[in-house]
């Protein structure tokens, strides 16, 4: 027990803790299965993802062993199909979004000064429903028909007309995986409106509270979309409806539309909180205060709403007209503005600050630059007359491959090593995680920025072949994959030594830290502020 | 006042939190689900929002799919449009199906007459449907049927042949910078959930 009076967990207020009203832990499987602990709860998050990210991982590593040549070797086309599909679903939806919701459940109610989240209850419902819909997403590969093979964007008609019959899953799976984000965001957002300790208004939030608050929105407003246009695609391959089915006076095109109005705004729900996250280390390790905070939240905000304008930047080889061409290229480019808002405070924050590179700021630093990269190679895709050349190739892995792997998993690695202390109770092995962050710094370079190359000279996507000429930059491509994925074990290594001891950490380690969480004890207690904290 | 009179008082003012934080929950949570809801429905929404909208701005080249009558204001003998016929079958589908003439030259409020080729070269009943679509999209709206084949389905026995006619016109607003309107059909195969009236 510490002395701070705050988290005394065997005090009387613990009526706060809603109905569930546990004094302690229970034990063994039943903790996990029952819990309505935030704790808890991020804790299943986290692993969940980070399981997820490494099935996912398995199958790009699969991919990547077919293309270290030209020619088939490993895999058949139809098989390698369903790799790629299964490695974009799992990883977007198992392992980055669950990821950020596991941050958000472990460190929101400590960062508003809150018991718990507001809907402790239905927190274990929408987590524990997730691994039914891996498990369902997954199964289809031991079936006869195959997993989903159509990309894990499912255009019609290869989703429907031209399925193998793993539609009906991948509908159900996505279905449930929704309902369990959907969830989570009504969560975040109930909890940060109503739990916030008296006297944090909404401008005293810590940024990361705010990125998450705008993601949550995004969620609402977004997943309920997509849980339409998987259900439009059910009935149009089982029920004989003609949503995307031109002979049916239905309109393949209009499923692009549907499914990237939900899917840009997606991109935003997948970065917005690693803004959040690399928004709280920098300031710490810079040892000042976070530069132009009003404009970080105004700019996340307005990245929000102008992610709801720009999706058919997605489609400009469909055949729109010129006008829609031009609007959705100056939307997209438009949303560079808040983007370098963001970048350039972050630079701004570690000029003249007092700078030190432990892992969680040297993971923070790298997503600052190859973000960056990854939001240029946005800015050329975004251009309609290029982009004509560069749609469905490498360049557009790519790209998304530097957000989502250098952007999003590089804030998470970030967030993990500088909260790990804090949930563990131990610093983390430094000489381990070094080797983690350098490991996966280069081989994710080697991994992805040839790929770049090989866009630019015509390898189109989704290809288990290629062309001869292909052949020196996909063997750089593939080794560096293959590194940067064993790399990840090392960060499973670095988090099993923290769980199981190593040096004891203090309750605020970082001694730039900012924030409600580092006035808690390390390991955070079971329970913290049952009663709220006074905020000035 | 004691210390432990005002513990008591806190804790009852934080009972009353409690109780008031937990209705404000649910409030919030309602607000937030009609969001949800409504934006369920707001994809399904977006079906037919999407074909008002193509209808307006003529994108996507969409033609009427019910028979107009005739309406225009006289024929236009100054001007002269080419209107060129393009057909193709979708996958799946084992018929021939071809224009009888390919393109033909027409004056603005005139009403033409053409026909198109099909036949079942395969050993089962098909019944087709053809789907039309004008380009340039912009004089999609200007393309009147009076009377399509692709209005109905198009049933055809095993090996049987038939030529299917189309009765048009084009509008005498159609832009002075239009000269040429390329009709394309696209025949599927709708066996499987054709009318079982037809």
């Amino acid at each position: 027990m510490t002395t701070d009076v705050l988290n005394d967990q065997d005090s009387h207020e613990s009526e706060h803790h809603d109905d569930s009203h546990d004094h302690g832990k229970m034990t063994g499987i039943k903790r996990w299965l029952y819990t309505t602990n935030h704790k808890d709860i991020g804790t299943l998050y986290l692993w969940f993802s980070f399981i997820m990210l490494l099935i996912g991982g398995a199958l790009a590593m699969v991919i990547r062993a077919e293309l270290f040549q030209p020619g088939l070797q490993i895999v058949e086309p139809d098989f390698f199909n369903q790799l790629t599909t299964v490695h974009g679903l799992i990883m977007v939806f198992g392992a980055i979004m669950p990821g950020f919701v596991g941050f958000a459940n472990w460190m929101l109610p400590m960062m508003i000064g809150a018991p718990d989240m507001a809907l402790p209850r239905m927190n274990n419902w929408s987590f524990w429903i997730l691994p039914f819909a891996f498990a369902i997403l997954l199964s289809s590969f031991f079936m006869e028909s195959g997993a989903p093979n159509f990309g894990w964007t499912f255009y019609a008609p290869l989703s429907t007309t031209y399925s193998n019959g793993s539609t009906a899953f991948f509908v159900f799976a996505v279905h449930i995986m929704g309902i369990s984000s959907i969830m989570g965001a009504i969560n975040i957002v109930v909890t940060i409106m109503n739990m916030r300790a008296p006297g944090m208004t909404y401008m005293k939030m810590p940024l990361f509270v705010w990125t998450f608050f705008i993601t949550a929105y995004l969620l609402i407003a977004v997943m309920p979309v997509l849980a339409g246009v998987v259900t439009m695609l059910l009935t149009d391959t089982y029920f004989g409806t003609s949503f995307f089915d031109a002979a049916g006076g239905g309109d393949p095109v209009m499923f692009q539309h549907i499914f990237w109005f939900f899917g840009h705004p997606e991109v935003y729900i997948m970065i917005l909180p690693a803004f959040g996250i690399v928004s709280t280390t920098i300031p710490a390790f810079s040892r000042k205060k976070l530069f132009g905070y009003s404009s970080m939240v105004y700019a996340t905000a307005s990245i929000a709403l102008l992610s709801f304008i720009v999706w058919a930047h997605h489609m400009f080889t469909t055949g729109m007209p010129l006008f829609g061409e031009l609007f959705f290229m100056y939307c997209t480019m438009l949303i560079a503005v808040p983007t370098g808002v963001k970048v350039f405070n972050w630079v701004a924050t570690m000029l003249r600050g007092s700078l030190t590179f432990e892992t969680p700021m040297l993971f923070s630093i790298a997503f600052v630059i190859l973000f960056t990269i990854g939001g240029f190679s946005g800015l050329m895709l975004a251009l309609t007359p290029v982009d004509f050349q560069y749609h469905d190739t490498y360049f557009v892995v790519a790209h998304f491959h530097y957000v989502l792997v250098t952007g999003s998993l590089f804030s998470m690695y970030a967030g993990a090593y500088y909260w790990m202390p804090k949930w563990t109770g131990h610093m983390y092995n430094k000489t381990l995680a070094s080797w983690h962050f350098w490991c996966s710094l280069i081989s994710v370079n080697l991994l992805c920025f040839p790929m770049h190359f090989l866009g630019l000279a015509g390898m189109p996507r989704r290809i288990p072949d290629y062309a001869l000429q292909f052949a020196d930059f996909n063997k750089w491509v593939s080794i560096g994959g293959f590194a940067f994925g064993l790399s990840q074990l090392i960060f499973l290594a670095v988090v099993i030594k923290c769980i199981k001891g190593g040096e004891k950490a203090p309750a605020k380690p970082w001694d730039g830290a900012e924030g409600l969480e580092w006035t808690v004890a390390s390991p955070a207690p079971y329970h913290t502020f049952t009663t709220p904290p006074k905020i000035d | 006042m004691n210390k432990s009179t005002e513990q008591e008082s806190k804790q009852e003012e934080q009972q009353a939190n409690v109780a008031s934080s937990k209705a404000s929950n649910t409030k919030v949570v309602k607000k937030l689900l009609l969001i949800v809801f409504g934006m369920f429905g707001f994809g399904f929404a977006l079906v037919p929002l999407y074909d008002v909208f193509c209808d307006i701005t003529g994108l996507n080249g969409k033609t009427n799919d019910v028979a107009v009558t005739y309406t225009a204001d006289g024929v236009d003998t100054s001007r002269t449009v080419t209107v060129q016929f393009i057909t193709r079958t979708a996958k799946g589908i084992p018929w021939q199906f071809e224009p009888v003439i390919n393109e033909i030259e027409v004056h603005p409020g005139e009403v033409k007459f053409v026909k198109f080729y099909a036949k079942n070269e395969s050993t089962r009943d098909i019944v087709g449907q053809a789907v039309p679509s004008v380009s340039p999209g912009i004089a999609a709206e200007y393309f009147q049927k009076i009377e399509c084949f692709c209005f109905t389905q198009q049933p055809l026995k095993a090996s049987e042949d038939v030529e299917m006619g189309l009765q048009f016109y084009v509008d005498l607003e159609l832009p002075p910078e239009v000269t040429t309107l390329t009709l394309s059909y696209t025949l599927y195969d709708i066996t499987g959930s054709a009318d079982s009236s037809s």
